[in-house]
């Protein structure tokens, strides 16, 4: 099956596609259709209240807060590419939140400082999750729904008596969280430079596609001689490094971090990947459909008090739109098998 | 319901780092401020030189029982007793069971504790009543009969009049308002809510309650319940929320929103955490108790009992140190009285 839909995205890299049906297939791919209900989602809240979009508050809203989800999304998918899962990363996300404003109220390091500090803290707690997956040869899932327990433990023992309030921060900390450049959030934009980034680095890159050879077909990407162990070794330093950065756009944006910051965002984080079509059995799907997804999540949550919904039912929906997602996922795995044996036939 | 057993020995073996950690901070002392006078104890009973009280709060690393810690060694130092404090990680309904065990064998001489569950602690409260330790439940009451004195912070009345008072004062007596909540399912907030509306109805006619979201204490869904409220009600002159996280989240959405100023927002917050938005004048004003008082007078209750000088029966008097007198309430409980007003005058006097 993974196979099958391997070459869904492989298609999309062929020599031999006319311009017509590239665009076809552009159009027909799985991001413009999450991107198609992203705009779908805004432009029914809109009708039903042009605040949504048409107000200052409403169109940074509607980029601002979906940013930190991104970033976090996007090292999700790297790592889903490669056949594995990161289930840490919401701890993660919790503890360089806590470091970045420890960092502010006990150090006077100025802020960029202060925010490397907090990927390369990320980076590392990453790096414990890609060694223990790699070097370790344990399902990931495993590793890492212990290292959830484990960071969010660390962050319980030493966050302590204490919690970062917004007066800790600096004032020019705090207002990245919300300033805007250009007219987009800084946060955003922020968030367009990891995409881009990590997006240019998958598609064109040998390493890059190697994490989708592998995630496809680990045996044989064992075989025909692709470091996998260090691939995914440097997956898992990625996300953790995304989710760190996450942590220190946690503190700038919210102001407020408690022991408990980030928690649950790891479930967003693979909900975000799974709704953007990368596949949870890894080697297809793009980190540009994890940011969509990750939008038209976050999209839905805050759009659906705006139309009315109670909020007992918005859970409900977001799950029930994962389950949707995976559903597609298959059917149009499974169309692609046939279509695939049918071409086969007629040669 | 039960969690898988790794994540949850995983979650014990933080609890157990927590629950170090907490002590280490312990040993570096408070910082009482003893603003009292130094004649503790002046009932019929006086000081009793030995005592051992045991502070169990929710949870370890909680700010609000960390300063309730503090006002609870600090009167324990007034009496001349010893104090301690335990409890687990995470605020679990059975958590406190394993702590009040361990106390029970040590013998101390009273329990102070916030109960997670009214029911769940029962049995092992009971066990360390029948050696003679004295139970004193404060912040959240167990079922009446496992304890001898509930130290009642605020009645439920009291929470919500003042912050029906604080919403009415800052928008003018009238306009609409909303509330941010926490758990559709959370009692103490449906309870207030339900008074509040009581309230409403009976002394502001001209103010209505559009809605009433769910933030489920979590920073992002607060924000976007905020947004939220204010996208689809343009009228809206209030926002009141009765729980920490929520009006400190509604606080930081509204400081960077084109609404701030024009939407006032109140409820019940910690001064540590509003600090930045009374200042910057998103807040001006906002209640709660004082946790510090809290622990206190919940120390000098157990004092008290455990020294004989009440049984816990209406009607009984003691003197709390620097708070003065008490007396008992219907159903063993004691008031601390009315929750207390934070405002850009008072707010730099506190710290938790």
């Amino acid at each position: 099956m993974s196979t099958a839909s391997t070459a869904v995205t492989s298609v999309a890299h062929g020599t031999a596609t006319t311009r017509t049906s590239l665009l076809r297939r552009l159009l027909l791919s799985r991001e413009a259709g999450i991107a198609l209900a992203f705009l779908l989602v805004v432009g029914v809240t809109t009708a039903r209240n042009p605040l949504f979009l048409f107000s200052p508050d409403g169109f940074r809203d509607l980029l601002l807060t979906p940013s930190i989800l991104v970033v976090v999304a996007v090292g999700q998918a790297v790592v889903i590419i490669t056949r594995n899962v990161d289930l840490s990363v919401g701890s993660i996300v919790g503890l360089t939140a806590y470091l970045t404003g420890t960092l502010f109220t006990t150090t006077a390091l100025p802020i960029p400082v202060v925010m490397l500090a907090g990927v390369v803290f990320g980076a590392l707690l990453g790096a414990v999750n890609g060694a223990l997956v790699a070097l370790g040869r344990v399902p990931a899932m495993v590793i890492t729904l212990g290292t959830l327990y484990a960071f969010r433990g660390i962050n319980v023992a030493w966050t302590g008596s204490s919690r970062i309030n917004a007066s800790d921060l600096p004032p020019a900390f705090l207002g990245m969280g919300t300033h805007q450049l250009w007219g987009l959030p800084v946060l955003t934009l922020i968030a367009l430079v990891v995409l881009g980034s990590v997006g240019w680095y998958l598609a064109n890159t040998r390493p890059g596609r190697e994490f989708y050879a592998i995630g496809s077909a680990p045996d044989a990407a064992g075989l025909y001689g692709l470091p996998a162990r260090r691939r995914v070794f440097t997956a898992f330093v990625l996300s953790g490094a995304l989710s760190g950065l996450g942590g220190v756009l946690y503190a700038a944006r919210y102001g407020t971090v408690s022991s408990q910051a980030g928690f649950g965002f790891e479930l967003q984080a693979i909900g975000a990947a799974v709704i953007g079509g990368v596949a949870i059995v890894g080697g297809v799907g793009t980190v540009l459909g994890a940011a969509i997804g990750a939008f038209l999540l976050l999209t839905i949550s805050r759009a659906l008090p705006v139309l009315g919904i109670p909020d007992l039912w918005q859970q409900a929906l977001v799950g029930a739109l994962i389950i949707g997602a995976i559903v597609l996922d298959r059917v149009l795995a499974q169309r692609q098998t046939r279509r695939l044996s049918e071409g086969r036939a007629d040669a | 319901m039960t969690p898988p057993t790794q994540p949850r020995r995983l979650r014990r073996l933080a609890a157990a780092t927590a629950l170090v950690l907490a002590l280490s901070a312990c040993a570096n002392g408070g910082t009482p401020a003893s603003d009292g006078d130094a004649s503790p104890g002046t009932g019929t009973g006086g000081a009793t030189s030995d005592v051992q009280v045991a502070f169990l709060p929710k949870n370890l690393g909680n700010p609000y029982f960390d300063t309730s810690s503090t006002g609870g060694r600090e009167a324990v130092a007034e009496i001349g007793g010893t104090f301690s404090e335990v409890g687990p990680a995470t605020a679990a309904p059975d958590a406190q069971v394993s702590y009040i065990n361990t106390l029970t064998q040590q013998q101390v001489d009273a329990i102070v504790v916030s109960a997670n569950d009214p029911a769940a602690i029962c049995g092992a409260l009971n066990d360390a009543k029948t050696i003679g330790i004295k139970v004193v439940t404060f912040d959240s009451d167990t079922n009446p009969e496992c304890r001898d004195l509930f130290v009642n912070q605020a009645t439920a009345e009291g929470i919500a009049k003042v912050q029906v008072d604080m919403i009415a004062e800052q928008i003018g007596d009238e306009g609409e308002i909303a509330i941010l909540s926490a758990a559709a399912n959370a009692t103490n907030q449906n309870t207030w809510i339900e008074m509040m509306t009581e309230e409403l109805a009976a002394s502001h006619p001209n103010i209505t309650l559009v809605e009433t979201v769910y933030g489920n204490d979590d920073d992002q869904t607060s924000f976007d319940r905020t947004a939220g409220l204010l996208q689809s009600h343009p009228n809206l002159k209030g926002i009141v929320s009765p729980t920490t996280v929520g009006i400190a989240a509604a606080a930081r959405y509204l400081s960077t929103s084109q609404y701030k100023g024009q939407v006032a927002i109140t409820g019940l917050g910690t001064p540590n955490q509003m600090r930045e938005y009374v200042a910057d004048g998103t807040v001006t004003e906002f209640a709660l108790w004082n946790p510090e008082d809290l622990g206190y007078l919940s120390a000098y209750a157990a004092n008290a009992l455990a020294s004989d000088e009440i049984t816990g029966a209406e009607g009984d008097t003691f003197t709390a140190g620097r708070l003065g007198e008490f007396t008992v309430e219907a159903d063993n409980t004691v008031l601390l009285g009315e929750p207390y007003r934070f405002n850009a005058d008072n707010i730099d006097d506190f710290d938790f």
